[in-house]
């Protein structure tokens, strides 16, 4: 198998390592490392800046953050790519339906939309978490429903641009039906727009678990996530900024890479931006 | 011109090249030109043929598309002497760049900023060239408001761009160039977004100024129509290279180059199917083919029958969206048209000729009417059974570039109906699809081709080929050629006489090209503001036009010889009144003189 053009160029290949480090640790980290080492806790290192001992230097507690962030990727990165899976899941079919049917279907799902969006997104998931409780698989939920509304609505819009392109109305023409229009010739034109809109939302769906486990709904102590970390560095910002520059650079790394990743895909999925073939 | 006359525009072996992802691509090489002081020079050529980089390197706004002049001096003869733009400064092109040489775009909708007054956009370049102070600005604005013509030109001045026509914007575009008297006054394609009817307007208005001040001219076009209208001279370029330069009469009579003749031999001239009863296809050269005329069958057998049409579209408003006006697209439209028949619809946009073809396909749904295909009322149908009722009509759009899915292997695309309609199973769709290819002229390896990889009229053959996949008895042309060069509209237009002529197929040909139209059609309809106003065999329409509205149309179209010159000096036509209406508004039926038969003259006059 030969790799899309697109991801042979340096952005991609970039993209394509930064996605499989991030993912080989999140799989691999829990079954090497023993997930006490995350949790040991070294009370004459507190806040320790990197040494020898702590590569990465120690939090409050005098914990590890090597061992932390290596083994908090799983629970992060499990947690977003859940959670924006599900807002795809939901949001895809609602706004593709919603800017195809138009009319009253469009009206009705879109103000149900729209009260969504009326709560911050994070409130949302507050609600949802503390009514379900805390555990993971709510906290996915709770995450997953918060950012659908952002994403149907950016669907329906690329979907109603593209409803009313030519090419539609002449497949229309062409005898298809609503659902083959739908898959065969909407949703292929929008799925650029789903990408990027994707990437974007991982990256805010690792920082709404941090807010969920800061309040203590999502991530429950003493279990590292990147973003309970950053959380818990923000009272040591000026004695130890290594508490929150360790997460926050595994938070951007993998954005950085998620979106170098995301547009190689875009264009791997483009035909224009192939050769004759 | 007088041989001793210095050039006002010298361009000497002008090379720019833009920077590609594989190294230099050259946009033009070896181009050099003059242009005398007073003089209209026409550069005309295809698209990608570098007429518009040629044009903006003068004004080195080429640099803003990421070009670069890489060779070649580009003499301009300014108030202060002779300067080569090629190699002047910043400051001194500031200088130039509107003072000395004006610009009109295209578009007029965007070559104006929306958010602000016409007086704001105005005056700016008045204080900054000239150093007017606010009321003199003003003043001056005005008075050059007065000078391109605009009615009202005091209450213009406080408009915003989108209250104004598309007509008047252009015109208050050419003001603006000409606001510092201009020596030279660049036009890059100025009607070429323009209806008939305002392109002879502003074509006129452009003629006058020069007249009256005596600057030069560069007028870039595609049209040949056009530059038969108003050149002094001519240089043809393709493909970045200059090809052919002489007097505008030498290049219509007798063109040396083969490019030149090719480009000549596909435009239609309008009258020069004048006494021909049958359609007849484009002699085109290189192409000696002899491609057979639709004649009619003998005994005429309506295949739709379209009666009292009309659409309307709500305007929406208010908090809730209600409907608070209609727009009155189609209103009371009746016509027929026989099998192996083309009816061509012609009028300016917003006549409602496309929301015409539309409605009887119902892709817009109509507001009463009916519509009888081979008998078969369309208007009746479920969305089922008019599913099936596309089987016979079908639709070829105007723009070759968004009418085929981007995603889709163009093998795909046309296999769709096939499959959908149940026509073929298995390796049978491939068979019928590299027929319908071999139909259209395009080789069978273009099947596993995206869109993307076709040029545009290649396209156009591809969306065909989709159309006829079904064998319809109906092909609704939308405006199918206009969005292509010349020489590739006259291909295609054959191809639709050959399979008219081969396949019996009718056509429902809609356009706003009157020369195109003639070519054709065996019948023409002229539409204006949703109604048909006259509608008979060409000839009767284009011969002895019977409605003023057919008459204004027709006297508006360039015609492809300088020899016959018709835009004069100061054309004013009405502008299109809007077609929206108040609720509950109930225009009148469309009663109609027969005044020979089968020609129908709508009859109360324009209103």
């Amino acid at each position: 198998m030969k790799l899309p053009a697109s991801f042979r160029t340096s952005k991609g290949m970039l993209g394509i390592g930064l996605v499989l480090a991030i993912l080989l640790i999140a799989v691999i980290a829990p079954v090497l490392i023993p997930a006490d080492w995350a949790t040991k806790m070294d009370m004459r290192a507190r806040l320790s800046p990197p040494t020898w001992a702590h590569p990465l230097g120690t939090d409050q507690l005098g914990r590890d953050l090597m061992y932390r962030v290596l083994l908090g990727a799983r629970t992060s990165i499990a947690i977003a790519s859940a959670a924006v899976l599900m807002s795809i899941v939901i949001g895809l079919p609602l706004g593709l339906i919603s800017g195809y049917a138009g009319r009253t279907t469009d009206n009705v799902l879109m103000r149900l939309v729209d009260t969504l969006l009326a709560f911050p997104a994070l409130l949302l998931a507050l609600t949802i978490s503390a009514v379900l409780g805390p555990n993971l698989q709510n906290t996915i939920i709770a995450i997953g429903i918060a950012f659908t509304p952002f994403l149907a609505r950016i669907i329906r819009g690329e979907a109603l641009r593209v409803a009313q392109m030519p090419y539609v109305e002449a497949a229309r023409t062409a005898g298809n039906s609503d659902a083959r229009l739908i898959v065969r010739h909407i949703l292929p034109n929008i799925m650029p727009a789903v990408i990027v809109q994707s990437t974007i939302s991982l990256a805010f769906a690792i920082l709404a678990e941090a807010g969920l486990s800061f309040l203590g709904l999502g991530t429950q102590p003493p279990d590292a996530s990147w973003g309970l970390m950053i959380q818990a560095s923000r009272d040591y910002l000026d004695r130890a900024p290594w508490t929150a520059l360790v997460p926050g650079a595994a938070v951007a790394l993998t954005v950085l890479g998620l979106n170098m990743f995301g547009d190689a895909l875009r264009d791997a999925l483009d035909p224009r931006s192939k050769g004759a073939s | 011109m007088l041989d001793d006359v210095r050039p006002l525009v010298a361009i000497d072996n002008l090379r720019v090249e833009f920077q590609g992802e594989e190294g230099p691509i050259v946009g033009v090489e070896d181009v050099s030109f003059t242009i005398a002081p007073g003089e209209t020079l026409c550069v005309v050529g295809e698209s990608g043929s570098g007429k518009s980089v040629t044009s903006l390197s003068l004004m080195r706004l080429v640099e803003f598309g990421g070009g670069r002049i890489t060779g070649g001096r580009l003499e301009f003869a300014s108030a202060a002497g002779v300067i080569d733009v090629a190699g002047a400064d910043d400051a001194t092109m500031r200088a130039i760049r509107g003072k000395e040489i004006g610009m009109i775009f295209q578009e007029p909708m965007t070559s104006l900023n929306p958010v602000f007054t016409i007086e704001r956009q105005m005056t700016d370049g008045l204080r900054m060239h000239m150093g007017l102070s606010g009321e003199a600005a003003r003043a001056r604005a005005l008075e050059l408001l007065k000078q391109v013509r605009i009615p009202e030109p005091e209450r213009r001045l406080k408009q915003y761009p989108h209250e104004l026509s598309g007509g008047m914007r252009q015109r208050v575009v050419i003001a603006m160039a000409m606001a510092c008297k201009p020596r030279l006054l660049i036009a890059d394609e100025p009607t070429t977004a323009l209806d008939v009817t305002i392109q002879a307007e502003i074509l006129s208005l452009i003629n006058r100024l020069k007249r009256e001040t005596g600057m030069a001219v560069l007028f870039i076009t595609h049209d040949m129509a056009v530059v038969a209208q108003v050149a002094d001279r001519v240089v043809v370029m393709c493909q970045g290279k200059l090809v052919e330069e002489g007097p505008v009469e030498q290049i219509f009579a007798s063109p040396k180059q083969d490019y030149t003749r090719a480009l000549l031999a596909a435009v239609p001239r309008l009258g020069e199917m004048r006494g021909k009863s049958a359609p007849e296809p484009m002699r085109l050269i290189g192409d000696e083919a002899d491609v057979r005329a639709p004649l009619l069958p003998q005994a005429p057998e309506p295949l739709l029958e379209v009666s009292n049409l009309t659409t309307r579209y709500p305007v929406k408003g208010g908090l809730i969206r209600r409907t608070v006006a209609n727009v009155h697209a189609v209103e009371d439209v009746s016509f027929t048209i026989n099998k192996g028949e083309t009816l061509a619809l012609v009028g300016e946009s917003g006549c409602g000729k496309s929301s015409c073809g539309r409605s009887i396909l119902r892709l817009s749904e109509p507001t009463s009417g009916t519509v009888l295909l081979d008998k078969c009322d369309i208007i009746g149908l479920s969305a089922r059974d008019l599913r099936r009722a596309w089987r016979d009509m079908q639709m070829v759009f105007q723009d070759p570039f968004a009418s085929l899915n981007p995603y889709m292997r163009l093998r795909e695309q046309v296999a769709e109906p096939l499959r959908n309609f149940g026509l073929a199973k298995g390796s049978e769709v491939e068979d019928r699809v590299a027929g319908l290819f071999d139909r259209v002229h395009l080789p069978r390896s273009f099947m596993s081709r995206f869109p993307h990889e076709l040029s545009g009229g290649q396209r156009q053959r591809v969306a065909i080929a989709r159309a006829l996949a079904v064998r319809p008895k109906l092909i609704i042309a939308d405006e199918s050629v206009s969005a292509l060069d010349v020489s590739v509209q006259a291909q295609v237009l054959n191809l639709m006489m050959e399979l008219q002529a081969e396949l019996g197929v009718s056509f429902l040909f809609i356009s706003h090209d009157m020369a195109v139209v003639e070519r054709v059609s065996h019948r023409v309809g002229v539409m204006y503001r949703g109604r048909l106003v006259e509608i008979g065999s060409r000839a009767q329409v284009f011969e002895t036009p019977r409605h003023e509205y057919t008459r204004t149309l027709l006297s508006a179209v360039p015609i492809a010889d300088p020899t016959r010159r018709t835009i004069g000096d100061d054309l004013n036509f009405r502008p299109i009144p809007s077609p929206v209406f108040p609720l509950g508004h109930e225009p009148g039926p469309s009663e109609y003189d027969e005044v020979a038969p089968g020609h129908l003259v709508l009859k109360d006059t324009m209103t």
